[in-house]
């Protein structure tokens, strides 16, 4: 793993982490869609099941796979037992709807309780004959996103080990290593590629399609599109992530796959496209053709709308550890980044991203943004209204009041599912970011009375 | 352990922010972990406020499970305190928080006396507020919220000796019970304002919305109390009438009965005011307002009836003829669906197969409330089982819930929603009360509206209105059919995962950009670098 441990000139600091984003169990919503016939049971409370159906609105109604296992007051006192309630859901849900694997959510409320679900699901998998994964994603640890990386994280343990050949969908033998027999140095094994995500299948063919052009086949992704295919993980299985908040999934990989990592920026943007081909090209000792023609190409369509971002400020409130790799692209475009606000900064992870960053400011002849990790929501609004950035890219609950206050703002969810990877989607990135400053121009009539209210944070 | 997939009422501290933040200038403080901050993006975007929701989360984390969440929950109270100058704080608890059994009454002691002790003219009050998560829900711990925050003013007026019972020499009233994020309830409340200026009493006070709790001390003031549904309020209204003896109503004016109903209630409340206490005689001599004069409230309540709202009128025209033995399914909140029920079937003569509530708590009050208006009861938070009585039934329409309008487009039911938990949809900009005069005006139109959508759906069914046959001239394919476009069977299988209203436009621009590449067999890298010529 490469650790840019040389002089930096980024300010990282902390705040007290009073802010605002999503339940990190809302992942569940993109993830049963990327692994087909998969089913997610959220253990939780009645506030976990009404934020999932308040979040995601009416995908509720078309018999989603995914559920709660809402904890009743006799749950929370011990008088039921978790392993026949558990068992009893788990039936209920396998004779519905036939899953292929079960992944179980353990929220903030099991986790105080102290409810061992790891320790259970080697029983239930074996009265149930339905692999379980246990993902503890609750609002105590992790944010948002986060819930993606604790879900993958968890499933590198269900991976099979490529040294051995074994099937994927065996379950993990603890204790058993993969073959302790020397494996000869030659060419017997071949390097292999995994990238691990969780991407909509046709983003995900994309992207393996832009490595098949520089020859780098794709061996398997994690997750993968269906749970039989989870990669085979070893020795030789180089893996690089395609979002910036896998950093639990990336360690997991290196530890318990025993997978070599590959530090690269991300594919959002041309740039970070660019980067993350060149770096795992490098990795494979290939040398990346037609990738600067590429890149130029896309940079000449998105012309019009970088216009609009020339010399514009952005801040990022920060809720879903996309802001660097977005801050950077947004650089890139012309605009100048005042802050950038973001839950959790993985260093190590982030590493490539961060340079890529400041080599980025450097080029455009930008200042440097400050990043704020865990920061706090009140003192960024004092902050806004002290610098009146052109954009602000937030979370629901404060758009709506700093437009009220004039201010321009860009809701930061749609990033997270939308299609923002590899050099395809970054027309439709960009008009994601500029879309704001589009309506702007189009909205004159009461813009003016509106800019007119004195900014008042609180 | 229950497995639930939806649910029509939130948990407890939805309902007590939902009480804290219709006040003016209250501010709540969440105890929980950081995902349970989700309130304010209800309040922003459901009820699209202007205003950051006065909501803050005093976060759980590891290191307060390590060490106990004093000093933290302490210091935000007096941040906040220092910060926004509120009137009151509220601190409350989320369900993570609530097993922890930590002493949360004893910080907002704590918080209290340094506040004092800090700048002894800080007027703000700090209240603890708990809500059994386990065992109550969304609207029984608004109401629970509201009671406590009414109690906790009058007792201190009290204590202090101010805010003496004055009672108006007018009429008037306190609302009680309106707040943010229900279900119309901005015109719900104007409607109910613009009733009573017509019968000639005062408001007095409406709580919590928009309310001041500094102004509670003079809730006695009024003559009586509305509660107008009995979702939340009337715990407050209980206590209220026991304490300082004070009547209430809890007439639903909805629908052109129950609103004459609601009048002639309010003025026996008033005539029996006058009649028990001379000094409210002597200050309304001279001054006759309608709620005072019974002939002339029946005489207002026969014009608004017969001619100023349209509903009465409607109802009788050959129009609605066919709204005769229509069979429907309502559901609901326990105000909403009883009142719905009975509108339906006295005032427009549809057929209520079967009528239900999610609020089991206040199963009985229902149940009473619509036996002979309907054939079939339903208790019941399961939305599953709520589908299900509706697939079987084989009714013309649903009035019911957002869970109840996805059940109608399922089974091609027309539906109407008449309740809470509703979508963003059900924010109205316009003036669209369910209460009043004008209310029964709106809900005639839904419920004509419903059924004469379903009739249109009906006759084009019957006489094969739509037009099924495909227009192929559009698609650009076709119309190149001389050139010898192929699609390989992978680019064919991606063409197919694109959603099917843009899916065409995809095709038409991919061979477009086939055809002037001179390209003949289309592969994946072809719809992508089309995608990316195109964009």
């Amino acid at each position: 793993m490469n650790i840019t441990n040389k002089t930096s000139d980024l300010t990282i600091s902390c705040e007290t982490g009073n802010y605002h984003t999503m339940c990190p169990i809302s992942c569940v919503s993109w993830l049963y869609q990327t692994i087909a016939g998969s089913f997610f049971l959220v253990i939780g409370t009645k506030t976990c099941g009404y934020f999932l159906q308040n979040a995601l609105g009416v995908m509720i109604f078309s018999s989603p796979r995914y559920a709660m296992a809402e904890l009743e007051e006799a749950d929370i006192s011990s008088q039921l037992n978790d392993f026949k309630e558990l068992k009893r859901i788990m039936s209920q849900i396998k004779s519905d709807r036939n899953p292929s694997v079960i992944v179980c959510i353990l929220t903030c409320t099991p986790e105080i309780i102290k409810m061992d679900l790891e320790g259970m699901a080697p029983l239930l998998e074996a009265e149930l004959n339905v692999p379980i994964v246990v993902a503890r994603a609750n609002g105590l640890d992790s944010a948002f996103t986060q819930g993606e990386d604790v879900v993958l994280a968890a499933m590198v343990g269900h991976c099979g080990q490529a040294a051995q050949g074994s099937t994927p969908s065996a379950l993990p033998k603890p204790g058993v290593r993969p073959s302790a027999e020397p494996q000869p140095e030659g060419n017997s094994e071949v390097k292999s590629l995994v990238l691990f995500g969780s991407l909509p299948s046709s983003l995900a063919n994309q992207l393996e399609g832009e490595l098949k052009r520089q020859g780098v086949n794709v061996k398997g992704w994690l997750p993968s599109a269906r749970y039989s295919d989870l990669p085979l993980l070893g020795e030789n299985v180089y893996v690089c992530g395609v979002n910036p908040y896998l950093s639990r999934t990336a360690t997991a990989l290196i530890r318990r796959g025993h997978c070599k990592y590959t530090a690269s920026p991300f594919p959002i943007g041309p740039d970070g496209t660019t980067a993350w081909i060149t770096s795992i090209c490098k990795t494979f000792g290939i040398v990346p053709t037609g990738l600067i023609e590429r890149e130029a190409k896309i940079w000449e369509s998105l012309r019009p709308s970088m216009d609009l971002l020339k010399g514009k400020t952005v801040f990022f409130m920060g809720d879903n550890l996309l802001e660097i790799s977005l801050a950077r692209f947004l650089v890139r475009c012309g605009a100048v980044v005042l802050e950038v606000g973001i839950p959790y900064l993985d260093r190590r992870y982030q590493s490539a991203e961060l340079a890529l960053l400041e080599q980025t400011c450097k080029d455009m002849g930008v200042p440097l943004p400050r990043i704020i990790e865990k920061p706090d929501n009140y003192f960024q609004t004092i902050r806004i209204k002290e610098l009146l950035p052109d954009l602000v890219i937030t979370g629901l609950a404060h758009a709506n009041p700093l437009e009220a206050r004039g201010i321009t703002t860009k809701w930061s969810i749609e990033f997270t599912f939308a299609q923002i990877h590899g050099y395809s989607n970054s027309a439709a990135l960009l008009e994601l970011l500029t879309r704001p400053l589009r309506r702007n121009n189009n909205l004159n009539v009461s813009q003016g009375s509106l800019k007119q209210q004195n900014y008042v944070p609180g | 352990m229950k497995l639930a997939y939806w649910m029509y009422a939130g948990p407890a501290h939805i309902g007590t922010l939902r009480v804290t933040s219709s006040f003016k200038n209250v501010h709540a403080i969440m105890h929980g972990p950081i995902g349970d901050s989700f309130f304010p993006v209800l309040s922003s975007m459901l009820s699209r406020s202007r205003d950051f929701a006065p909501v803050t989360t005093s976060i759980l984390d590891r290191h307060v499970l390590a060490r106990g969440s004093q000093e933290k929950v302490i210091e935000n109270l007096r941040r906040k305190e220092k910060e926004e100058h509120p009137d009151l704080i509220v601190l409350t608890p989320t369900c993570t928080s609530s097993i922890l059994q930590e002493d949360l009454q004893n910080f907002v002691i704590a918080a209290k006396q340094h506040i004092v002790q800090n700048d002894l003219s800080s007027e703000c009050d700090v209240l603890f507020i708990d809500s059994n998560h386990y065992r109550l829900n969304e609207h029984q711990a608004a109401d629970l919220a509201l009671e406590q925050i009414v109690r906790h003013y009058l007792e201190k007026a009290k204590k202090e000796d101010t805010g003496k019972s004055m009672r108006s020499p007018q009429p008037s009233c306190n609302i009680l019970g309106m707040f943010t994020l229900g279900f119309h309830s901005q015109h719900d409340l104007r409607e109910l304002k613009n009733l009573l200026n017509d019968l000639g009493v005062e408001v007095n006070q409406v709580i919590p919305e928009g309310g001041s709790v500094t102004a509670i001390k003079n809730l006695r003031n009024a003559w009586f109390n509305i509660v107008p549904f009995r979702d939340a309020g009337l715990m407050t209204a209980v206590y209220l009438a026991k304490e300082f003896n004070m009547p209430y109503t809890t007439i639903t004016p909805i629908g052109l009965i129950d609103t004459a109903a609601f009048a002639r209630e309010i003025s026996l409340i008033c005539r029996s005011a006058v009649a028990s206490d001379s000094a409210l005689l002597k200050s309304t001599t001279g001054f006759s307002p309608l709620i005072l004069n019974q002939e002339g409230l029946e005489k207002y309540i026969e014009k608004q009836t017969s001619f100023v709202s349209q509903a009465a009128w409607f109802n009788r025209s050959v129009d609605s003829n066919n709204l005769t033995g229509k069979r429907v399914f309502v559901f609901g909140s326990a105000s909403h669906s009883a009142s719905i029920t009975k509108l339906l079937v006295r005032e427009m003569g549809v057929h209520v197969v079967c009528a239900g509530t999610f609020q089991k708590h206040d199963a009985d009050w229902f149940t009473h409330q619509v036996s002979g208006f309907c054939n079939k009861i339903l208790i019941t938070d399961d939305h599953s089982q709520v589908a299900d009585v509706i697939a079987n039934l084989e009714v013309d329409a649903i009035f019911g819930t957002q869970s109840e309008r996805h059940v109608g487009k399922r089974l091609n039911l027309p539906c109407g929603v008449i309740s809470a938990p509703v979508h963003i949809q059900n924010y109205p900009m316009g003036f669209k009360p369910f209460l009043g005069y004008e209310g029964a005006n709106q809900i005639a139109d839904l419920i004509y509206n419903s059924f004469a959508l379903g009739m249109e759906e009906h006759m084009l069914d019957m006489f094969k209105g739509h037009d099924t046959a495909e227009i192929t001239s559009r698609s650009y394919s076709s119309d190149a059919s001389s050139t010898k476009l192929e699609w390989t069977k992978e680019a064919l299988a991606e063409l197919s995962k694109i959603p099917g209203f843009v899916r065409s436009k995809v095709k038409r621009n991919t061979e477009k950009y086939a055809q002037t590449k001179q390209i003949n067999l289309i592969t994946l890298e072809v719809i992508y670098d089309a995608k990316e010529a195109v964009s």
